[in-house]
């Protein structure tokens, strides 16, 4: 193998990382001799896999939108201002990371539900979230919120306030410079961070059993029809986990892609 | 430069030896013992359903026995199938169903016939204070209820599924769940009307949701056998845990949490 390594690097670190690599990939790679490949595309082509497929993609294209929304204001207020308190803010917010995701959907259900804070309040408009692909799209924002809000943080404090000034003194309004010149600048960390963030709504699993339940077609989402099938079609569950994968390692490479940072911010780091 | 490598020989030589550590873990208990004294410990795969019984019986069985452990491990019937189709260290199995017992049976893996000891039937939970006003299980399938039940692919899934046969009432229901504890939450929360569950998890969740028994529920009883597997390395204590299971002390404690008798 051809290793180009800086004289810092100590051999043994190699051997290592070539460990943590194997250690990650190999499970994967068995993962596909446990795939009953005749019976492959009839497997993955079953009504209930199908609707499961599309509803995954279809919430979390939502949860992904959501979390732009959400997440691109809440980054630029973490990285751009400061008040009192700031740091438990960003904290709190990157909580959903770090929590296991039935925590979530426990924490959501007491906002949400039906005898939840709110659950009467929504009762009230005639919206009913629990067992709805609302409660679905919610638990995804839920636990995708924070890979945005800190993929776009860190990148919009590398970039610096530098050409933000420079505009504000050329008489920019803080719209048109958000417009102009924050966002085009921060929007490789932007593609990045919403894919992760579509990514992480692929794959939830614990919060939706918790918080929306499972029922095809409305609620049950591939992960959850893939713990369901391993029940009793363990090939079915098998042959629907390689399309997540298939998936997953699609999100990774246009996540590679996207991720180079603008040479613009590079020499500002420098 | 020998210095360097020689950190990287060692974590290798962890890797490897953990590795082959890891793949040999089983009871290393001899099996070779007379029945009169019981000696050494088993470890006992069991359905989710029985956690509360089987941990009591364990600690008593432990108690007249000294000297002996008996390690407990649940988890739905499904999943300690597989488990134990892959190779996990298991002295015992006790199932929730004959169905997954049958798929250990027809794998050579059970020592001996299984021996039925217990029996459960679905009974309706709903919230304390019932707030949907269900009173028969035909007022499941009313519009506007959200009943919750288990998917089809699962145990109580598939009872749910005789009852409604049987009975001729077809549910819609809000949520298929892959576990009947998770059915179980659905309702203890409120988010649910009503949801299918054994009478056994009702009397265990205690006063967080309230029982309704039905006629129709007779249509699909669920029957727990237990057996030893082949792979035990002490069939002696394992064979002492099943009579301790299927004798009077064993009936006695599965009667005061709701199950029937097979």
């Amino acid at each position: 193998m051809d290793i180009r390594r800086s004289s810092t690097i100590p051999r043994w670190v190699i051997v290592v990382a070539v460990v943590g690599a194997v250690f990650v990939l190999f499970p994967l790679v068995a993962m596909t001799t446990r795939v009953d490949w005749p019976n492959f595309l009839v497997l993955i082509t079953s009504p209930s896999s199908v609707a499961a497929l599309l509803l995954s993609l279809r919430t979390s294209l939502a949860a992904t939108a959501a979390c732009v929304v959400l997440g691109v204001p809440l980054a630029l207020m973490l990285a751009r201002t400061e008040f009192r308190g700031q740091r438990l803010v960003r904290a709190l917010v990157l909580l959903p990371l770090v929590l296991p995701p039935v925590i979530g959907g426990i924490a959501l259900l007491a906002a949400f539900g039906r005898r939840g804070l709110l659950g009467q309040t929504f009762d009230f408009f005639g919206v009913t979230i629990a067992f709805s692909t609302t409660a679905v799209v919610i638990a995804q924002t839920f636990v995708a919120l924070p890979f945005l809000v800190l993929s776009l943080e860190s990148s919009l404090r590398l970039a610096g306030t530098r050409y933000e000034a420079v505009a504000a003194t050329l008489g920019a309004r803080p719209t048109t410079v958000l417009r102009r010149i924050t966002l085009p600048l921060i929007f490789p960390a932007l593609l990045s961070g919403a894919v992760l963030s579509f990514a992480r709504a692929l794959g939830e699993f614990g919060a939706t059993l918790t918080f929306a339940g499972s029922l095809q077609g409305v609620t049950r989402t591939l992960p959850l029809e893939i713990y369901l099938q391993r029940e009793t079609d363990p090939d079915a569950a098998v042959a629907l986990s390689l399309v997540l994968v298939l998936v997953a390692v699609l999100v990774v490479g246009l996540t590679l892609r996207t991720s180079t940072v603008p040479s613009l911010v590079r020499r500002g780091t420098s | 430069m020998k210095l360097r490598s020689l950190p990287s020989i060692a974590i290798a030589v962890a890797v490897i030896a953990g590795s082959s550590a890891c793949s040999s873990t089983g009871p290393a208990v001899p099996s070779t013992r007379s029945t009169a004294a019981l000696s050494g410990s088993i470890t006992v795969f069991a359905a989710a359903s029985l956690t509360g019984t089987f941990t009591v019986l364990a600690t008593k069985f432990e108690a007249k026995h000294r000297g002996t452990t008996v390690e407990l491990s649940f988890a739905g019937s499904a999943d300690l199938v597989t488990q134990i189709t892959n190779g996990a260290p298991a002295d015992v199995f006790a199932s929730a169903d004959t169905k997954n017992m049958t798929k250990l049976t027809d794998a050579n893996l059970v020592e001996g016939k299984p021996v039925n000891f217990a029996t459960n039937v679905l009974e309706i939970a709903v919230p304390p204070g019932n707030p949907a006003s269900i009173a028969t299980f035909a007022d499941l399938a009313k519009p506007g209820v959200r009943t919750v039940v288990c998917a089809p692919q699962v145990p109580c899934g598939s009872a749910t599924i005789a009852v409604e046969q049987a009975s001729g009432v077809s549910l819609a229901p809000v949520s298929e769940e892959s576990a009947v504890t998770d059915v179980l939450g659905k309702v203890s929360s409120g988010e649910a009307d009503a949801g299918l569950v054994y009478v056994t998890d009702i009397k265990a969740a205690g006063s967080k949701v309230t029982g309704i028994t039905f006629p129709e529920s007779s249509a699909a009883v669920n029957t727990y056998p237990i057996a030893t597997l082949t792979g035990s390395a002490n069939v002696a204590l394992a064979k002492a845990f099943i009579d301790y299971v299927t004798g009077a002390i064993g009936q006695e404690e599965f009667a005061a949490a709701g199950f029937g008798k097979p």
